[in-house]
């Protein structure tokens, strides 16, 4: 099957899926991003890298803290970037995604940034260049419908990494509405990359999907069993669209079966960390306690993104 | 292919290096040392030792201000920069291990001037090769060789911190 993620010569040309994605393009994602780290700090907090390209920030479906932290990597690297209401704009008008890309190529793109509601659709954007042979334009995959949402996923392993030094000896659960989540299964993709030995899912039946035995994870109903000895722990958000079917009773019944607590997170290991890709329902699916506690690092997270970001986008450009 | 070079003994060039500097900075203040990745910083590592400097040590990797990003892309190994003293009003001795084009120390000064405005940079070179294409000068430097351009001048720091340089021919 065609791989439009990487060139002729395997280097990382889109980034759409942590899926089949080389331990080494990973590592060296991840070990990027840590030289970008330190330039927050700095006076000038820019680099010249990606000075005279135009990055377009292409968000089909709502979000801000996935697209402020573009717009920040893509202004810390030196370039243009462009923010797109697209809701507001030509689809709304009936122009078809590939026609809005090619008027955008039109006016010298050199990077998309997409996040749609829709699995797939970078995917066939990064397509489309490769069909119209337009090398030299890149697309990053900031969340795609269920599918996936590699630079958050990035970003969790940089965490981790940050925290825990070495993956190959770690437990790692993710907890929540699996079923629904490009996050989880981002996560999942990366951490099995790496080599994490033991990677557990937390849920309850109706939001878990099938097939996670075959993603090489253990699957836990029972949250107070998942969460023993475990060394990191990604909660993910309760999306509350969900809640209207039959797949949940409510929020309150959630927090009692899967919220985690001060006391379900003495179960993990004494320094466990806890992560979350926000936005969080304090008292849906976390205590503030625990959200705001010594073994949060939901903060860093956001932080340690704008550099995983960066190094993402540096390392396409220069392909 | 790799020739070992006899004529340069990196060790001897280096202890050449660190009198040239120990003269030259005698009587300046606010002094700090930066070396460039990878050659530079183990230099700097043993300057800032023979200087007393060693609160006032930093490294610099110039690959986000390289100017050949747009045909090579990104080092494959990227290391962080760090700048650990106050850039502004210092003077920094900019250290490397060969000086070559010069591309490579106007990276550095560009990446330095994002974090303040020093008093004064110098430049300290073990070797210069020549072939220089900007107009850039050391201050310290303890050799000067030709060598054409398909020839490659390499430092290397053995496992107990000595040096040694090797020609590699491309």
């Amino acid at each position: 099957m065609l791989n439009p993620q990487l060139n002729k010569n395997g280097e990382l040309q889109h980034l759409l899926t942590i899926e089949g994605l080389p331990k080494a393009i990973v590592t060296h994602i991840l070990d990027t991003a840590s030289s970008f780290v330190g330039i927050s700090d700095r006076e000038v907090k820019k680099v010249p890298l990606m000075r005279g390209k135009s990055v377009f920030n292409l968000f089909f479906e709502n979000s801000t803290r996935t697209r402020t932290t573009f717009e920040i990597a893509s202004k810390r690297l030196s370039a243009d970037v462009i923010n797109l209401n697209i809701s507001a704009s030509s689809a709304s008008k009936g122009e078809s995604l590939l026609d809005t890309i090619d008027n955008l190529s039109a006016m010298h793109a050199d990077m998309f940034v997409v996040r749609h509601s829709q699995s797939g659709a970078p995917y066939l954007i990064a397509k489309h260049l490769i069909d119209t042979r337009q090398p030299h334009v890149h697309v990053v995959n900031a969340g795609d419908g269920r599918h996936a949402h590699p630079t958050q996923g990035l970003l969790d392993m940089y965490t981790i990494r940050h925290y825990k030094k070495d993956f190959t000896n770690l437990t790692v659960a993710i907890v929540g509405d699996i079923l629904h989540s490009r996050v989880a299964r981002s996560d999942i993709h990366a951490l099995t990359t790496l080599g994490v030995p033991e990677v557990r899912v937390i849920g309850p039946q109706t939001l878990l999907p099938s097939g996670l035995a075959q993603m090489g994870v253990r699957v836990f109903t029972d949250i107070n069993e998942g969460l023993k000895g475990v060394d990191a722990i990604i909660m993910l958000r309760l999306q509350n669209e969900r809640m209207s079917g039959a797949l949940l009773p409510s929020a309150q019944e959630f927090f009692k079966s899967y919220g985690l607590t001060t006391e379900r997170l003495a179960l993990a290991k004494p320094d466990a960390i806890v992560m979350h890709p926000g936005p969080m329902n304090r008292g849906v699916e976390i205590e503030s306690a625990v959200a705001d506690g010594a073994q949060a690092v939901i903060l860093p997270q956001v932080t340690f993104g704008i550099a995983v970001r960066m190094a993402v986008m540096s390392i396409l450009a220069g392909n | 292919m790799n020739t070992p070079t006899p004529k340069l003994d990196a060790e001897a060039l280096y202890q050449s290096l660190v009198q040239q500097v120990k003269a030259g900075l005698a009587h300046t203040d606010n002094v700090a040392i930066v070396g460039i990745h990878s050659g530079g910083a183990w230099m700097a590592e043993r300057l800032a030792t023979a200087l007393e400097l060693k609160e006032r040590l930093g490294f610099i990797d110039v690959s986000f201000y390289r100017d050949d990003y747009a045909e090579k892309g990104l080092h494959a190994e990227v290391k962080p920069t760090q700048i650990p003293f106050d850039v502004d009003g210092a003077t920094i001795l900019l250290v490397d291990d060969v000086l070559y084009t010069g591309r490579t120390t106007r990276a550095a000064i560009n990446e330095l001037f994002d974090y303040g405005r020093p008093a004064r940079i110098m430049l300290a070179a073990l070797v210069d090769r020549g072939g220089r294409e900007l107009p850039i000068a050391a201050d310290f430097v303890a050799d000067t060789i030709t060598l054409s351009e398909h020839q490659q001048l390499v430092l290397q720091r053995a496992t107990d911190g000595r040096f040694s340089l090797t020609i590699d021919h491309a």
